[in-house]
């Protein structure tokens, strides 16, 4: 035993707390997310010390100030890349990016999609609350049309981007939702933690000042399970109570919901989530609420190589064999001497 | 072959002396960069000293013929110590009609032009906008003139190998080489086999080009041309003994940037962005995986610096390079590797602005951004390097300073020390001192401050994987000591003091006098790539007995201590900069010195000529 190098400890919520006053609004979704955040950490026995949380700009950024880890509050949208030279520099830290709808998809878009690309292995939590909280209530590139808002008091005009069609395009081996006050939220946690690669969580997110309970439609405790389809790995895709699945429309080639009789779903056609089937996690980030329920949990994944693991073998690989003598690196090429008296030709 | 040359007696008096400088001009499809740089490569192994210019257009392939399309590449070399690529040229080789226009205007009068006459057509004069033949016209009379049909020369040199018109006349290069090295005494055997490695894969166009390369070279030897092509032999230039190679300035960062890590005992992480004229570091340093380099080519100028300032954080030496639009996109972040105090390198290529401006022309007008573009009160030390060479010194510096002040630095180059090359004495890396960096790795006496400081004021740098040290950093205002989130005033303004008092604090060693004394009529100032020419004209000046002295500054932040003294003891200050006054204005605002401004803005180098006219004017 006493050859290993890192001892694994275990910790309690309370080990994840930092002495610093939480300065969200009373009421803030962001307390549930990070109360979820710190119970998930003891269970996956995450290490304080190896453990880095990296944010943006805005209210969900200030979460590293409130984790007893390594922490870093960066600039508006750029996490994904101060995370990407961490990672690169030492892979064996364990990373999690802390962003928001503006940070993540607005200012940091372009940022949050290369991420996600290259597939650098991390935790990637994007708080959505449908509103710029910190700049005082602007509508955000993920609210609904006709939000008001400071900028938009008649009304936004401009359609809503959706995180997880935007995350799965960008190439995602891992999307997922949930939300604040879920119960079920340390455990896409934890599956977002298990999966090796860039992890990204959607986690809906209520504003108590600028957009308060805009997601009370499905995220209500009453008539939840009519509004929210909790997606689990090999079983069919159920809601109320299982009268109710989502099948293929065969014909036209889109999801349905469909009714299940005397709980013989395979009858109604539902479908069995499969979370490596990427087709079928391509319609399940385009189902509409409204027709449909909210498809929650994890929605696809299927893990590949990550950025990093590829980084490094790439450069072992091309450093076999050689010497790092900078002073040969130095006389490389065509080289002459010059003696006293001139140059020898 | 239709071969005119004018011999003009009078012109030929001596044409060539001890340095010569020879101009290759071409459309920016016939390989004129690779023709110079050849040419430079065998004459510095002949032991000329030697400066060359690069001079290319934005686009990648211009429209073939025209006047914006003109590539040009400029070599001085000589047998006394050559620190410019030369004022006007003794030889031009054009190309093609547009190669021409554009250029030789710049020729010494009496000057040689060596035209390729094949290349002549009405056609190509058209796009070049002469409205006649200046090769049959007379209006070339003030130079001496050959005219040559190198594409057919060209065409019947490589008929044996059986390649298509185009490939064929690709080979015009090399012939055009040839007979270059013939005219200057040069060896070609490098370059045979530097063509036999080029083109391993491809034995018949390596011997296409090689015999393009011998037929040029058997032109000038064996042709019965009287006049101006005569063979040239620059005897060598006297040199420091040691061993030496040529080195441009984007080759002398990336080295020294390595020798600064390892100097450093650092691992480094070098995050980039493709720009011009800066790419080239990153190109080299991707190469060097062995040196503990990882080289990231980021999705943009923003995520190239903060992935830099991530992996800094993760203690690796941070590094990031761009020119002057790219840095403009790096400021916030460059804020908040100043807030919370990282050490990381900002390396700017700097190229023509504002804007995209002239992206292969060489300025030096982003010193004000560097020195004071950022908002707040942001401090960060600058360093400017005067010539590929120094460029590896200036690196190493640039290095020393980030991690021993735990501080983003900014070295300062541009696109001409960039692309141009010299020769270079390679350095003996046991001479240079190390700095090796010691993170803070257990709880010190008295408690771990995450913003506690060391005498120079630095905080420490410790590893997220240190355990019992976590803390968490950002870019809101620090509480002394804790780090912590503090918005209180006086918290403000003592942060800002101590960032501030840090900086000025950095230790920079005393300006010398580079040439003349302390003290006197006139200095020239300088920094960064002017050095060439300024030497030579206060070196000529002095020569004539003029009371002249050089200054040249390579700290442009903190500036050298002893430096407002040193310009006080001049009767006048002269500040030559390729911008409109940017060190000039920072002097008169630390020192209140009545320093004057000697401006150029056209994307060219400084010529020797207009500094030694500044000198007469202000020693009037």
């Amino acid at each position: 035993m006493n050859e290993m190098t890192t001892i694994a400890r275990t910790t309690t919520l309370k080990d994840w707390e930092t002495d610093q006053e939480v300065r969200w609004c009373p009421g803030c979704g962001d307390y549930a997310i990070l109360k979820a955040v710190q119970r998930t950490l003891p269970e996956i026995g995450a290490v304080p010390e190896s453990t880095v949380f990296i944010s943006g700009i805005g209210c969900s950024s200030r979460f590293p100030y409130y984790v007893e880890s390594y922490g870093f509050h960066t600039i508006h949208g750029r996490a994904p890349a101060f995370a990407t030279g961490l990672k690169l520099a030492n892979p064996e830290l364990d990373v999690w990016i802390v962003t928001g709808d503006g940070d993540g998809l607005s200012i940091g878009g372009n940022h949050t999609m290369h991420l996600i690309r290259r597939n650098l292995d991390c935790q990637i939590m994007l708080f959505n609350n449908e509103i710029y909280g910190l700049t005082k209530g602007q509508y955000s590139p993920t609210s609904r049309v006709g939000t008001n808002s400071p900028s938009t008091p008649f009304g936004s005009v401009d359609r809503p981007a959706q995180p997880c069609a935007f995350a799965l395009g960008a190439g995602a081996r891992f999307v997922a939702r949930g939300f604040d006050v879920s119960k079920e939220l340390p455990n896409v946690l934890k599956a977002a933690h298990a999966h090796k690669g860039a992890a990204f969580i959607e986690i809906f997110q209520n504003c108590i000042v600028y957009n308060k309970d805009v997601f009370q439609d499905f995220a209500a405790p009453k008539g939840a399970e009519d509004r929210q389809l909790w997606l689990q790995n090999g079983e069919p895709m159920l809601f109320a109570k299982g009268a109710k699945g989502i099948a293929l429309d065969q014909e036209a080639l889109t999801l349905k919901v469909v009714d299940v009789v005397d709980g013989d779903w395979q009858a109604a056609g539902v479908i069995v989530h499969d979370v490596t089937n990427r087709s079928v996690a391509h319609m399940l980030v385009e189902m509409r609420f409204g027709e449909f329920p909210m498809a929650l949990g994890v929605l696809y994944d299927d893990p590949r190589p990550t950025f990093e693991a590829d980084v490094w073998r790439q450069n072992r690989a091309a450093a076999e064999g050689k010497k790092a003598d900078l002073q040969s690196l130095l006389k490389k090429g065509q080289t002459w001497t010059v003696s006293e008296g001139g140059p020898d030709l | 072959m239709a071969t005119v040359v004018e011999d003009r007696a009078e012109d030929r008096q001596s044409p060539l002396s001890d340095a010569v400088v020879v101009r290759f001009a071409g459309d920016s499809g016939d390989g004129m960069q690779l023709t110079g740089g050849q040419f430079t490569l065998s004459t510095a192994l002949a032991g000329n000293d030697l400066a060359t210019f690069p001079d290319f257009p934005a686009e990648i392939r211009a429209p073939q013929g025209t006047l914006f399309g003109v590539s040009a590449f400029q070599i001085n070399f000589g047998s006394s110590e050559i620190t410019t690529a030369g004022d006007a040229p003794d030889v031009l080789v054009a190309m093609n009609p547009a190669a021409l226009k554009t250029n030789v205007g710049v020729l010494k009068l009496g000057g040689l032009i060596i035209a390729d006459e094949g290349e002549f057509n009405d056609r190509n004069l058209a796009k070049a906008k002469y409205d006649a033949n200046p090769l049959e016209d007379g209006s070339l009379a003030k130079w001496q003139l050959l005219k040559l049909n190198i594409s057919q020369a060209t065409m019947d040199a490589v008929k044996p190998f059986g390649l298509g018109n185009k490939e064929a006349l690709r080979c015009k290069n090399m012939w055009t080489l040839g007979l270059a090295l013939w005219m200057f005494d040069r060896d070609r055997q490098p370059l045979i086999e530097w063509l036999k490695a080029k083109f391993a894969k491809d034995p018949n166009l390596a011997e296409a080009n090689i015999a393009a390369l011998n037929a040029g070279h058997a032109y000038g030897e064996t042709a019965e041309l009287a006049g101006p092509l005569k063979q040239h032999h620059v005897a060598p230039a006297p040199a420091e003994p040691g061993l030496y190679r040529t080195l441009t300035g984007a080759e002398g960062i990336a080295l020294g940037l390595v020798a600064g890590a390892q100097l450093a005992r650092l691992p480094m992480f070098f995050g980039g962005y493709p720009i011009t004229p800066a790419s080239a570091i990153l190109h080299h340093l991707s190469r060097l995986k062995e040196y503990d380099v990882t080289t990231f080519q980021a999705e943009d100028e923003i995520a190239a610096i903060c992935s830099a300032i991530g992996a800094s954080y993760a203690g690796s030496l941070g590094v990031t390079s761009s020119s002057g639009p790219g840095i403009a996109l790096k400021g916030e972040a460059m804020g908040l590797a100043i807030m919370t105090e990282l050490p990381l390198v900002i390396v700017n290529s700097q190229r023509g602005g504002p804007s995209t401006g002239l992206p292969t022309k060489t300025e030096q007008s982003d010193l004000y951004q560097a020195v004071y573009g950022r908002n707040g009160d942001a401090p960060m030390p600058v360093i400017a390097a005067r010539s590929p060479g120094d460029a590896f010194e200036c690196a190493i510096e640039a290095c020393r300073i980030a991690v021993q002040y735990m501080t983003p630095v900014m070295l300062l180059t541009d696109g001409y020390i960039a692309n141009a090359a010299e020769p270079w004495k390679v350095p003996d890396l046991t001479a240079y001192e190390a700095f090796p960096v010691e993170f803070l790795t257990q709880v010190p006496e008295g408690g771990f401050k995450p913003y506690g400081r060391d005498e120079k004021l630095a905080r420490p740098w410790v590893k997220p994987g240190t355990p019992d040290l976590l803390h968490r950093i950002g870019g809101i205002e620090k509480e002394i000591d804790t780090g912590h989130i503090n918005y209180a005033p006086e918290n403000h303004q003592a942060m800002t003091d101590i960032r501030k008092a840090k900086i000025d604090g950095v230790k920079v060693p005393d300006q010398i006098v580079e040439l003349g004394a302390e003290g006197g009529k006139l200095a020239i100032v300088g920094w960064g790539s002017t050095y060439g020419p300024i030497h030579q004209a206060v070196r000529r000046k002095r020569a004539e007995g003029k009371d002249v002295s050089q200054i040249h500054l390579r700290h442009i932040w903190p500036l050298p201590a002893n430096l407002g003294e040193l310009l006080k003891s001049y009767d006048k200050v002269i500040v030559p900069e390729m911008n409109t006054g940017q060190l000039k204005t920072v002097l008169r605002d630390q020192y209140l010195v009545d320093a004057k401004p000697l401006n150029k803005v056209s994307g060219q180098p400084f010529r020797i000529a207009e500094i030694e006219a500044a000198i007469e004017e202000a020693l009037q």
